[in-house]
């Protein structure tokens, strides 16, 4: 569960313990990292800014859903906020199924959800010094 | 209700109106310069109304034509009616993940 926000590096192997039992036959980690773009410029980080409260109840929105889809899958998720460096991960999501298909099924399910509703943006901060607010999806539920 | 004495021909009669905090973040918030500011509306107003009295201030042509809306931290259509004390939120195309 909560809190899914963080202002510090995401310590992926604490998700991992967060879903490991003895009924897991399947694991799978997802992290999205920032990374460089030939058609952005040279990026040096990622500034990521949420409306916090929001996006606290909106993941826990998400992942109720993916429990209730996936009722045997135990997740965990972590999403970052404030600058995150090229290489870091911005999110990272660990779900454990009994079989690989669910555990498959529900990261894709929980990056999508989280992509098109966590009140979340991004300002690309590009080596020149330049930084720019990164368009996005419209938003809604 | 009748409103609490003082200050003269006040028009802040509570049953009357609504006070809404309305948010902003990441361009919004740069374009308004500010992350929230308070709007007083007629009892009955939604959340469209409260748009529209965003709408008239002068950094708001930044906005898109319909912007999602959030009401008390939840996605919430147009049409929502407003109570006093609801937080409003203008929610700019999302980037997560």
């Amino acid at each position: 569960m909560g809190p899914w926000l963080t202002d510090r590096p995401i310590d992926v192997g604490r998700l991992l313990a967060d879903v490991a039992s003895a009924g897991a036959g399947g694991t799978v980690a997802f992290l999205g990292t920032v990374r460089r773009s030939a058609e952005d410029g040279e990026i040096a980080a990622i500034e990521y800014s949420a409306y916090e409260e929001m996006a606290e109840a909106e993941f826990d929105r998400i992942v109720a859903e993916a429990k209730a889809r996936w009722p045997d899958a135990r997740v965990a998720l972590r999403h970052r906020v404030g600058l995150v460096p090229l290489g870091e991960a911005s999110v990272a999501i660990v779900t454990a199924a009994p079989h690989r298909a669910e555990a498959y099924a529900a990261s894709r399910f929980l990056i999508e959800e989280t992509k098109r509703r966590a009140p979340i943006w991004k300002k690309e901060r590009l080596a020149s010094g330049e930084a720019r607010w990164v368009d996005g999806q419209p938003g809604g539920g | 209700m009748t409103s609490a004495g003082g200050g003269g021909a006040a028009r802040d009669d509570a049953g009357d109106a609504v006070r809404v905090t309305v948010r902003l973040f990441a361009s919004y918030a740069e374009a308004a310069g500010r992350e929230a500011l308070s709007l007083t509306l007629a009892a009955g107003a939604t959340a469209a109304d409260a748009l529209a009295a965003v709408r008239a201030q002068r950094w708001a042509s930044r906005l898109p034509p319909s912007p999602a809306v959030a009401v008390n931290r939840r996605y919430a259509g147009r049409d929502v009616t407003l109570r006093d004390g609801d937080e409003v939120a203008i929610i700019p195309p999302v980037a997560g993940g």
